[in-house]
């Protein structure tokens, strides 16, 4: 979306599309098949019959991140792994979302004491978008985790941040003075 | 069989290499020296009325205070049952070895029980066990010894030992964590 | 032998022509021998297990599993917490099969502090109850994930339908999901719920018909039984030498159960049987009969947990959790102790020294030594069995790395 992120300020044109591709992608959200420990069973869980992911047009799980949006960091992150999970993320296409699922990804849960190989939260990491708390979340909090990442998405907007603008004019008028 | 039995067999067929036994506790268990294991591990296996056939757990413990480590052989002996049932017999003991904490070498026994090559680079890799002629080992700066198994191979140190020093940082990614070494020394 | 990703050199094939009888066989265009690398995060690997295969075209001629992308230093937790607050612990090991985990640590130390006599016959009921509903729940898991590996994607949603009712009666005992806590050192956390009793016999009535069903929809299917049988052959004599245990080593025809051997948890008050593979659908031992194992063993635990309701009638009223459970001292001694877990024989090392703290604490997942024999199983066999063989193992990472 390069030839029109960050092009133009906010007006009607600009706006219109907004809604629709906001629409678009807050439904159609695919997350990776990504589970680490006890929280990718409930992650499946909430892919099955009685919690139904699909509801929220997430039901696609993909075994390759190439065709994910969001990772769902379900369990521990053990040193090991940790530049496993920063190569998955780097192969993820924009526009990329990551949640950090149960206590161990928020920051180290249990194992934040004593767990020398243990990664104190997936944020030291990657960059996260959610944080779904919970040793492990149940299915309807990652519910709620979903859609708070669909709020968010639907506030994202393609035209030119004013703010970021401003202070580029401002910087750019200080360099010439 | 009773674990008394089994280290009677034991004794008489080794003599003073079965350096002990203890049988009043909740886990009865023979000391067997180190240099002779594998002869009695072999013996264990193939005696026709012993018969250890299931090498179930090695647990390596640290001794601190005695200035020891010592690796505990859980075995199991899975004899064909009875012909009604058809149900297995079973039979267990345990074996422990003794080993200097500054020079830990014990003869592999995974060529007995396959089931011991996993188990001893577990044992290697948190406890710092050398298992001698191990199937899968790699050269390191003191010698031979198995490969790591649960920590990275560039891991330093062996966590499960009491006096373990807590990683700061590992590649770059911030290890925090309260133990010791950010606890201010006064 | 056993090498590592980097070490080993590509070789070309050496000849094409092979003489056999005489005759010489014009073989295909020379292949290259290839590392793939499978995992960590690879949809049939059950969670973070990486394989480094080695293949030749579609055959893989070693597979090399490498662990510990999980390895959460339970073991070194365990030596800084009391037996009482290590048993959340024991949940996150095997994060299928949390009750069994939590009973099995419960025995090593009632066992080490004799405590085990003071255990009410209430309390011995009530999990043995709860243990046998999680392995049907554990071996539900297994059913669905394994028709995922081989790729029919509809038995996972049929497992987990039934998976739901048994975690609901888990909620309503425990308040969790996933990671109970509930069986705990001297006896369970608190006594069942009302209704409880009419509840669980509701819903063994619904799903006793249930695993017919399995078996029509996934067991007997022709192209499941295409991909399984005959494939991995497990022979008896090398699953107790790998040192594999549970379903298992049952599937290569032992008829080998801890429940049975050496009743723990008063299981020989019940009467049920053990299955074994028969070799059905090919050879002993193959992916096919450790299938069918856990199958048969849902049935068995429904026979179980039947008997266990019946028995639990006369004994309303008994105190279900013993008090010194929270305050109790181990003795300068050790112990080792083994439960039947849905994987296999669940082990426990406990050492004390004579404080509130153990001195170490040594768990012994059964998929850890399930998980050894995949470098002798996957050896010379198509790159797509590799999924069958390692589904059929039924391998839990969390308890492989602990």
């Amino acid at each position: 979306m390069s030839w029109i992120e960050n092009r133009f300020e906010e007006g009607l044109i600009i706006t219109s599309l907004d809604w629709a591709i906001n629409w678009g992608r807050r439904s159609s959200i695919w997350p990776m098949t990504f589970g680490l420990a006890c929280c990718a069973i409930e992650m499946m869980a909430f892919g099955a019959s009685r919690f139904d992911i699909d509801r929220f047009g997430a039901g696609a799980f993909r075994a390759s991140p190439r065709q994910a949006d969001l990772m769902i960091v379900a369990g521990t992150v053990t040193f090991k792994m940790a530049s496993r999970v920063k190569r998955l993320y780097n192969q993820m296409p924009e526009p990329k979302y990551v949640m950090a699922m149960g206590a161990c990804t928020v920051g180290g849960g249990p194992y934040f004491k004593q767990g020398y190989h243990v990664v104190k939260g997936v944020d030291l990491i990657v960059p996260v978008d959610i944080y779904v708390p919970g040793c492990p979340p149940r299915p309807e909090t990652l519910m709620e985790g979903l859609m708070r990442l669909q709020d968010k998405i639907k506030n994202q907007t393609l035209a030119r941040d004013r703010w970021l603008s401003a202070k580029d004019e401002a910087l750019e008028t200080a360099t010439t003075v | 069989m009773a674990p008394e039995e089994i280290a009677n067999i034991l004794k008489d067929k080794f003599g003073n290499k079965i350096t002990g036994s203890n049988f009043e506790t909740a886990h009865p268990h023979v000391l067997v020296e180190a240099k002779s294991w594998l002869e009695v591990a072999r013996f264990l296996k193939e005696d026709p009325g012993l018969t250890f056939n299931l090498l179930r757990s090695i647990s390596a413990v640290d001794m601190l205070e005695d200035d020891e480590l010592i690796a505990v052989y859980d075995l199991c002996a899975c004899r064909p049952g009875d012909r009604e049932t058809d149900m297995c017999a079973f039979d267990e003991f345990c074996v422990k070895v003794k080993v200097p904490r500054n020079n830990p070498h014990i003869p592999s026994v995974a060529n007995i029980w396959s089931a011991a090559d996993w188990h001893e680079r577990e044992a290697y890799d948190l406890m710092g066990i050398v298992f001698d002629e191990h199937p899968d080992s790699v050269m390191g700066v003191e010698g031979r010894h198995p490969r790591r198994i649960l920590c990275p191979d560039d891991w330093d140190g062996y966590p499960l030992r009491k006096d373990y020093r807590f990683p700061m940082e590992y590649h770059g990614i911030p290890a925090v964590t309260e133990y010791e070494q950010t606890r201010p020394v006064h | 032998m056993k090498t590592d990703a980097v070490d080993i050199v590509l070789e070309s094939q050496p000849d094409i022509n092979v003489e056999l009888n005489g005759s010489q066989i014009q073989h295909d265009l020379p292949t290259e021998e290839m590392l793939v690398n499978m995992g960590p995060q690879h949809p049939a690997t059950h969670g973070v297990l990486r394989i480094v295969l080695r293949t030749d075209g579609e055959m893989v001629l070693e597979a090399v599993p490498h662990i510990g992308y999980l390895h959460r230093c339970a073991e070194k937790i365990g030596e800084t917490v009391a037996p009482y607050q290590y048993i959340p612990y024991t949940d996150r090991m095997d994060y299928l099969a949390g009750m069994n985990n939590n009973l099995g640590f419960a025995l090593a130390v009632e066992k080490l502090t004799g405590l085990e006599q003071e255990i009410s016959k209430r309390a011995t009921y009530i999990r043995i109850i709860f243990a046998e509903l999680n392995r049907i729940a554990s071996h539900l898991v297994a059913f669905g994930t394994y028709g995922l590996d081989i790729g029919a994607i509809t038995p996972f949603l049929y497992a987990f339908r039934e998976r739901e009712y048994i975690l609901d009666l888990f909620e309503s005992a425990c308040g969790a999901r996933l990671t109970y806590s509930y069986i705990t050192i001297g006896g369970v956390t608190d006594d069942l719920p009302d209704k409880f009793v009419e509840i669980c016999s509701e819903f063994l009535d619904y799903f006793e018909p249930k695993v017919k069903e399995y078996n029509n929809l996934l067991s007997h299917n022709h192209i499941f039984v295409k991909r399984t049988a005959d494939i991995g052959v497990i022979t008896g004599e090398e699953a107790l030498d790998y040192g594999l245990t549970g379903p298992v080593l049952r599937g290569s025809g032992v008829r080998w159960d801890l429940r049975k051997v050496r009743p723990h948890c008063s299981y020989d008050e019940f009467e049920f049987d053990v299955p074994v593979g028969q070799g059905l659908k090919g050879t002993v031992g193959d992916c096919w009969d450790r299938y069918i194992v856990r199958i048969q063993e849902m049935e068995q635990s429904v026979k179980i947990i039947r008997q266990a309701l019946e028995k639990l009638r006369g004994t309303e009223g008994q105190d279900v959790l013993h008090k010194k459970g929270k305050t109790i001292k181990l003795p300068d001694d050790d112990i080792y102790f083994e439960i039947e877990n849905p994987r296999g024989q669940l082990g426990f090392y406990v050492q004390g020294n004579g404080a509130a703290i153990p001195a170490r604490v040594k768990a012994r997942g059964p998929s850890f030594c399930n998980l050894c024999v995949t470098d002798k199983v996957c050896r010379d066999v198509l790159l797509a069995d590799v999924a069958a063989i390692i589904g059929s193992l039924d391998v839990v990472m969390g308890e492989v790395d602990r």
